[in-house]
């Protein structure tokens, strides 16, 4: 058994989902567990850390590393495994881009803090306790890993061989990953294992988007009942499928729901929020200011819709000269 | 300039067919103003992706002006309109950011105002100059 891959799988800020697309994979999860060695998998397995740290530099074939990097220890985790390992794979939106818990970055850790345990109307005793990092006790000191002020990605922290994008990634890309890995047959150091093209290519619902596509009036999904047979933009709702890397075969117009865009941008693109302003700008089909300003009023957040999946990846990374709340 | 003063670096982007001519009018009269401002020359002011704007200020810029023709006097007949609508939108967004108002200007500028150019250098420098550098750093 010496032979079989070693794999191993980590969460750092995420929400599970990410875990659940592993388990996701159906009767293909059995073709991998034969392939493959799991030696470290905190949420399914019982190891602990000290088994990775007992292992040879180099051991690991591959760490599956999902979620944001937001805590001091995910850091530490994240140089650990890659110590350990051949390969890096940042799995999902969050490890990719920094994903949704990246929008944090609108705030930072004092903010939140105020917020979480003293603001909130759902806080019902303000005893004024924080997490602290250390904590005296009379058996000794607790300590509580450090919350900084910024979600970072994965790749902020430590180096990443491969991206497999998605909120969370698709069974079928995660299956074509370890094929790639345990075959040895891989594109280039630091490619995304997704699409590259824009994902209306690959939409059921091209055919019916116009040629040349012009907006008055941008509805958001609540305010309408979606035609399933018609293009969503073409329906007025805003769909980031144009501006948003193919592969997950369009699942969320499947669904009558449009692309919020958490494959990222396709590689040309540095920035996905910018790219989403100049692709949402270029269909509105107005001239003058205030109707400009009319028809965009339908996005109200700016930030949360086009940079959802992706502020800690963006040129701006964080907002500056955050307000304390309250 | 006095010594010590903060001294705010502005990129801007100017269109070919207006702005860039504004500009060099405005250096042929001798018209004195800040030296500032970075120009950086595009076919048109719908070149501009929104990526620049927010590059610009990633490596260090603490304002950015762009520039286009008069609405209606586009050489590529709407490409001032895209800039507007990107501009709208882009604004809003750096507001959820927290860039303050002045940091990023949009002005149409025609191939014969070397005058207004002049001012709305002189205006934006002070501006951005009291609302101090970008970044905490200085951009360094």
């Amino acid at each position: 058994m010496a032979s079989k891959p070693k794999v191993a799988f980590y969460w750092c800020a995420s929400c599970g989902g990410c875990e659940e697309a592993v388990v996701d994979l159906a009767e293909a999860v059995l073709d991998v567990v034969s392939a493959v060695d799991i030696v470290f998998w905190p949420v399914a397995l019982d190891f602990k850390v000290a088994d990775v740290e007992a292992l040879p530099d180099g051991a690991i074939t591959a760490s599956f590393i999902n979620g944001a990097v937001r805590l001091s220890e995910q850091e530490e985790m994240a140089r650990l495994l890659r110590r350990k390992s051949k390969f890096v794979i940042a799995f999902g939106s969050c490890s990719h881009m920094g994903g949704v818990p990246g929008l944090a970055n609108l705030w930072d850790r004092k903010s939140i803090f105020a917020w979480y345990y003293h603001d909130a109307p759902s806080v019902a005793v303000d005893g004024g306790a924080e997490p602290q990092e250390t904590v005296r006790v009379p058996e000794g000191t607790l300590t509580l890993p450090a919350f900084w002020d910024t979600v970072k990605p994965l790749d902020a922290v430590i180096d990443v061989d491969y991206y497999l994008p998605g909120c969370p990634p698709t069974p079928k890309l995660i299956a074509n990953a370890v094929g790639a890995l345990l075959s040895g047959n891989l594109p280039p150091r630091g490619a995304v294992l997704a699409g590259t093209r824009a994902l209306c290519h690959e939409c059921r619902l091209n055919a019916t988007k116009p040629e040349k596509l012009l907006l008055k009036d941008l509805k958001r999904v609540h305010q309408v009942t979606v035609d399933p047979e018609k293009c969503l933009l073409a329906q007025g709702v805003l769909c980031l499928g144009p501006v948003t890397r193919g592969g997950c075969e369009a699942l969320c117009v499947a669904g009558n729901m449009p692309c919020t865009g958490c494959f990222g941008p396709t590689d040309e693109v540095r920035d996905q929020g910018a790219k989403g302003i100049a692709f949402l700008s270029s269909v509105v089909d107005f001239d003058a200011q205030e109707e400009i300003e009319r028809a965009l009023g339908n996005v109200p957040d700016p930030v949360g819709t086009f940079y959802r999946y992706s502020l800690p990846r963006s040129y701006l990374v964080r907002k500056r000269g955050v307000p304390s709340h309250g | 300039m006095s010594d010590g003063e903060f001294q705010p670096k502005i990129v801007a982007f100017v269109c070919n067919w207006c702005t860039y001519i504004a500009a060099d009018a405005a250096g042929v009269a001798r018209a004195r103003y800040s030296p500032n401002v970075r120009l950086v020359r595009t076919m048109c002011s719908g070149r501009v992706d929104p990526q620049f704007v927010l590059a610009s200020f990633e490596k260090g810029a603490d304002g950015v002006l762009l520039c286009g023709c008069h609405p209606r006097d586009c050489h590529y007949t709407a490409g001032n309109y895209k800039a507007l609508r990107r501009f709208v939108l882009l604004k809003k967004m750096l507001a959820q950011m927290g860039l303050e108002d002045g940091r990023v200007r949009l002005e149409w500028i025609s191939a014969s105002e070397a005058e207004k150019f002049r001012r709305v250098v002189e205006e934006m420098t002070q501006d951005v100059r009291r609302l101090g550098p970008y970044k905490e750093n200085g951009g360094k």
